[in-house]
């Protein structure tokens, strides 16, 4: 038998490494997980090559340069929002949370070590839909600090939704009404669909959806070049504060 | 060899004082107070139902309770200074199903300053070649191996162990044993719970024996089971024990348990053992494995807890 030291030697790591960790793996779950993959990066490059080939939607200018904007849009959400949403449910289930309970990583560097899986999975997923769009003809423009505004603030608003989810309901349940929420956002959100083809009675009501949000800033910056996406930051930024403040309040760990 | 007590202050690693827990209308803990030794191992019996469980997930930070005080390493054990000294193994679960076992650890192992090696730990444990395996594909033995070494790679003060040892085969026991072994003789304070009775004799320093929330019992195995002794032979079944008993000194005890089974209880001395001896030869029987033995931790746990199925 090889003989082990047990001697007691207790301590804490230093807080970025125990969130490095968890975040590798987290980010390691997301990257492996077949279904995951579908929402994250098969789907949004299928819509993205589909949209913007085929005369489907009638915009104005080119189609590429309106349809890039949207699916990235939806790439963040389908990671920080439906992706996030079903695994922390399972991990609920399965009591993963109760057990990294028991460990020095604090609920604070879980969260964090969430975050930054998801922002690194979101990397990936902006290098692969930008590089396809790119070849399909792509020319973004505007300042990339809005872009990257926008892609903070639109994780930060679906993993408050998210976790909002995964923090009250059966695993099960966020299974469904993530996957669902995702499909009536992809379509309402005007993603791939211009708002404009909506009744105009809805249009405003539509505009307060935060996927909406990320959209017509993704694309007033990147298709029009346009300045500070003030109105899609402020409905992102109450999203944000209503749905991570809601899931700090209600999320049951076990 | 042991090592002696950890540096950490004295007291008792784990003290328990008049805890009570409930669940609606249910009491599953009842006033419970008890107290597990620093380096020592603790075990902790007791039915399905008796609050085994309870009373350890409180201990770990898991469960507020109702009323009473529990300290552990003389810390309320909501205190988070105190989750790098405790290492927790869960009942069941706990680990992601697609996470492979070997990454899994390494990553437990990252939140800790100074842990064991994960490759070392799980050569001990002989799960080296399940370390590309992800935990849902582990059999239920495996899981909870993987599980322990995660409680023990922190290099703990206290290890809690829920059930270790169930559904494992006996070498996967073994293994368990060596581990909760060596914790021990490194000056590690172990409380766990099983339902076991020969792994807490064989294992612990210290034996509680818990009913309905209460300690109903509790001692070393040997202060437990006592100095009471009993004589033990196998022969035909059926035999009338009324005639033996007749011949027996008062206050001996005599059974057939199972069948073909004979156990005598009494002053087990040379006097009784003739005695016997002498029946059996008048009645044409030879006794068989004939022994005389001290009462097992199982014949206390079932006197105090009773035979009822729960």
């Amino acid at each position: 038998m090889t003989t082990l030291d047990f001697s007691p030697r207790p301590g804490a790591a230093p807080l970025p490494r125990m969130v490095l960790a968890q975040a590798g793996a987290e980010a390691r779950a997301m990257l492996r997980n077949g279904e995951q993959l579908l929402l994250t990066l098969i789907i949004p490059i299928l819509l993205l090559v589909g949209f913007s080939q085929a005369a489907l939607i009638d915009v104005e200018g080119s189609r590429i340069g309106f349809v890039t904007p949207g699916i990235l849009a939806l790439a963040v959400m389908s990671t920080a929002f439906t992706g996030q949403a079903i695994a922390t449910g399972f991990e609920r289930r399965y009591g993963v949370l109760k057990r990294l309970g028991a460990t020095p990583l604090s609920r604070a560097g879980l969260l964090l070590a969430k975050t930054c899986a998801v922002i690194a999975v979101e990397i990936i997923q902006v290098v692969v839909i930008g590089a396809v769009a790119l070849a399909l003809g792509w020319s973004p423009h505007g300042n990339p600090l809005w872009v990257i505004l926008l892609v903070l603030l639109g994780t930060a608003a679906f993993s408050g939704l998210g976790l909002l989810m995964a923090g009250t309901l059966r695993a099960e349940a966020t299974l469904a009404g993530a996957n669902l929420v995702y499909l009536v956002l992809l379509g309402l959100g005007g993603v791939v669909f211009p708002l404009t083809k909506f009744p105009s009675g809805i249009q405003p009501i539509l505009e307060l959806l935060p996927i909406t949000a990320l959209t017509q800033g993704m694309r007033s910056v990147l298709e029009n070049g346009a300045g500070f996406p003030t109105g899609p930051v402020i409905v992102l930024l109450c999203w944000t504060v209503a749905g991570l403040g809601l899931a700090a309040r209600t999320f049951r760990w076990e | 060899m042991r090592a002696g007590g950890s540096a950490s202050g004295a007291g008792a690693a784990v003290e328990i004082s008049g805890l009570i827990k409930r669940y609606g209308r249910t009491i599953a803990v009842d006033g419970l107070t008890m107290a597990c030794g620093r380096g020592e191992v603790t075990a902790i019996l007791g039915p399905n139902g008796a609050g085994k469980t309870s009373t350890i997930e409180i201990c770990e930070g898991y469960r507020r309770l109702d009323a009473g005080t529990v300290r552990v390493l003389g810390l309320d054990p909501a205190d988070p200074s105190l989750r790098p000294r405790l290492g927790v193994m869960p009942q069941a679960g706990g680990v992601p199903p697609a996470a492979r076992a070997g990454e899994w650890l390494r990553v437990v192992s990252r939140f800790y300053a100074h842990p064991l090696d994960p490759g070392a730990l799980l050569d001990l444990l002989g799960l080296t070649d399940h370390a590309r395996t992800p935990y849902r594909r582990l059999s239920g033995g495996q899981q909870q191996r993987l599980s322990l070494a995660a409680a023990v790679i922190g290099r703990p003060e206290l290890v809690f162990l829920d059930e270790p040892t169930a559904g494992l085969d006996p070498q996967a026991r073994h293994a368990c044993w060596d581990v909760v072994t060596g914790l021990r003789d490194a000056g590690v304070s172990v409380v766990l719970t099983t339902h076991h009775m020969d792994e807490a004799e064989k294992l612990s320093d210290h034996v509680v024996v818990i009913d309905h929330g209460r300690v109903v019992a509790e001692g070393s195995p040997e202060t437990l089971t006592g100095a009471e002794r009993q004589l033990r032979f196998r022969a035909r079944p059926g035999l009338n024990l009324d005639e033996l008993l007749s011949a027996l000194p008062p206050g001996s005890a005599a059974k057939e348990s199972p069948a073909g089974h004979y156990i005598i209880e009494g002053q087990v001395g040379p006097q009784l053992l003739a005695t016997v001896t002498a029946w059996c030869a008048t009645e044409g029987v030879t006794a068989e494995d004939l022994s005389i033995e001290r009462r097992t931790l199982e014949d206390v746990f079932l006197e105090l807890t009773g035979r009822e199925l729960r």
